[in-house]
């Protein structure tokens, strides 16, 4: 099973290993690793989301191992959609399956639309969507941006993609 | 002293010859030519007087005397190439380059034509000739780029480039996004302030961002990409709707020319941009950020084109060549 969890830990070397470490003796893949540093929070603090494939049955020793090392839960949840990204599409989206288009996304099962917006300015005239994405992985992200670059290739829709931050 | 001849006098022609003869930069003049006439003088030409003919009867000097006979006898140390880009063929400027190279002349020049199709057989020439070819003013205007590239950057690996390359789109963009025109409007109000051609085809279906993203990368990898490698996309499609569905998120929509070698990224499209980005650059401004291994992010921002602009680029290559290769007198 595919585990979300957000912990709180102190931010000192060795803290993220030490909250790492329990994941992988339960048998957990980690998935993905993601920081957070809010701003509302001690300097000190550190806050990570995790996302990890888990053998059934071992959520419970998990928890344990992580509250002996001083790591607080503060959720563990099944919203598992990490990666975010908003692109616009431009062109006739109902006269080319706009529920199609949406479907080919949402059935990979890694990632899905989770919001679009949407502008008609009249009959025959090309729409305007915002569509945003979530997807578990950079990976699974990139792949679902290749669906719809080929999808939208295939209904002459015109796809604008974010700039991804420089890394 | 350093002499020069000057091929081209038109908006950029005229900007550099002005620029030459009211600063004391120590380059005189002593060859010039447009496309109906030419004119040589061994001691230094009257370029208020050339330019005043220029005005008066549209062309400098001497009809008798053409581009080429200037390039193949005045006497100059460098030949400055400013003629109109021709993006197909590169001609006739490919030909004058050539022929300075073959006299052992450096070459500065702002023709995208010529270095974007016959880059590698021109710099091999000049490298074989012992002398310079220098094009500072091809990419992104009065930003130094190149310089930038050869001497603040010497010794970083250049991972990446992301760029906006071309003024007339943003401006397009940039009235787009700030009063909700359309594409057709704020294309007519760019003619209308001189920013876009009669024919917009050049600049907004992306191919002058990706001929400037092809210098660049050819420049920097030395990979011999051409035109027809670049993913284009241009913005003649964009609507309204879609500035303002950006807008609703805090950013907006700029035509972004990109090169990332290792990911095999080469492209120029409308891409989603946060609007507090350092790309996000005003009207007929141009930005471009490179990434490297030791300076990591770095980004230029700065005019694009203009006369007085493009002769900035075009001096600075002079003066470079000047303190490198003349002998001073």
């Amino acid at each position: 099973m595919q585990v979300s969890m957000k912990l709180e830990m102190k931010d000192s070397p060795g803290q993220l290993v030490a909250a790492l470490k329990p994941m992988s003796d339960v048998g957990g893949n980690i998935i993905a690793v993601i920081h957070q540093r809010e701003p509302e929070l001690d300097e000190d603090t550190l806050n990570v989301q995790i996302v990890l494939e888990l053998p059934e049955g071992r959520l419970e020793k998990l928890v344990a191992l992580l509250n002996e090392q001083g790591v607080r839960i503060q959720r563990i949840g099944e919203e598992r959609l990490l990666y975010k990204r908003t692109v616009i599409l431009i062109g006739h989206l109902m006269h080319t399956d706009l529920s199609d288009t949406v479907d080919q996304i949402d059935s990979t099962g890694f990632a899905e639309v989770c919001e679009l917006a949407m502008s008609m300015p009249a009959v025959n005239e090309r729409s305007s969507s915002r569509i945003t994405i979530k997807a578990v992985s950079k990976g699974d992200m990139e792949a679902a941006l290749a669906i719809l670059r080929r999808v939208s290739h295939q209904k002459s829709l015109l796809l604008i993609e974010p700039l991804e931050e420089i890394a | 002293m350093m002499n020069v001849a000057l091929i081209g006098l038109g908006s950029v022609g005229k900007g550099v010859a002005g620029m030459l003869a009211q600063k004391d930069l120590g380059i005189a003049i002593t060859g010039i030519a447009d496309s109906k006439s030419g004119c040589m003088d061994p001691g230094g030409l009257d370029i208020a007087g050339l330019l005043a003919n220029k005005t008066k009867r549209g062309y400098c000097g001497d009809q008798e005397i053409s581009a080429s006979d200037v390039i193949r006898k005045a006497d100059y140390d460098a030949l400055i190439e400013v003629t109109p880009t021709n993006a197909l063929t590169g001609e006739p400027a490919i030909g004058y380059i050539k022929a300075a190279l073959l006299r052992k002349k450096h070459v500065v020049t702002s023709n995208k034509g010529p270095i974007a199709l016959a880059y590698k057989e021109l710099h091999a020439l000049a490298v074989k000739k012992g002398v310079a070819l220098r094009y500072e003013a091809t990419v992104a205007g009065a930003i130094p780029i190149m310089h930038t590239l050869e001497h603040g950057l010497a010794g970083n690996e250049i991972l990446a480039l992301y760029g906006v390359l071309n003024g007339t789109c943003n401006y397009i963009l940039t009235r787009m996004a700030a009063e909700g025109l359309t594409y057709e409007q704020a294309l007519l109000e760019a003619r209308e302030m001189g920013y876009a051609e009669a024919d917009p085809t050049y600049d907004v279906q992306g191919i002058d961002a990706a001929i400037k993203l092809v210098i660049l990368a050819n420049t920097i990898w030395g990979n011999g990409i051409r035109l027809n490698d670049v993913d284009r996309t241009g913005i003649d499609l964009l609507t309204p709707d879609a500035m303002r569905l950006a807008d609703d998120e805090g950013c907006t929509i700029r035509l972004i020319a990109e090169a990332i070698p290792r990911k095999h990224i080469l492209r120029v499209s409308p891409r989603i941009i946060e609007k507090n980005h350092p790309l996000v650059v005003e009207g007929t401004l141009n930005a471009l950020t490179l990434e490297t291994d030791m300076a990591k992010e770095i980004t230029l921002i700065g005019r694009g084109a203009g006369s007085i602009e493009t002769a900035s680029a075009i001096i600075g290559d002079l003066l470079f060549i000047k303190d490198r290769y003349v002998q001073r007198a």
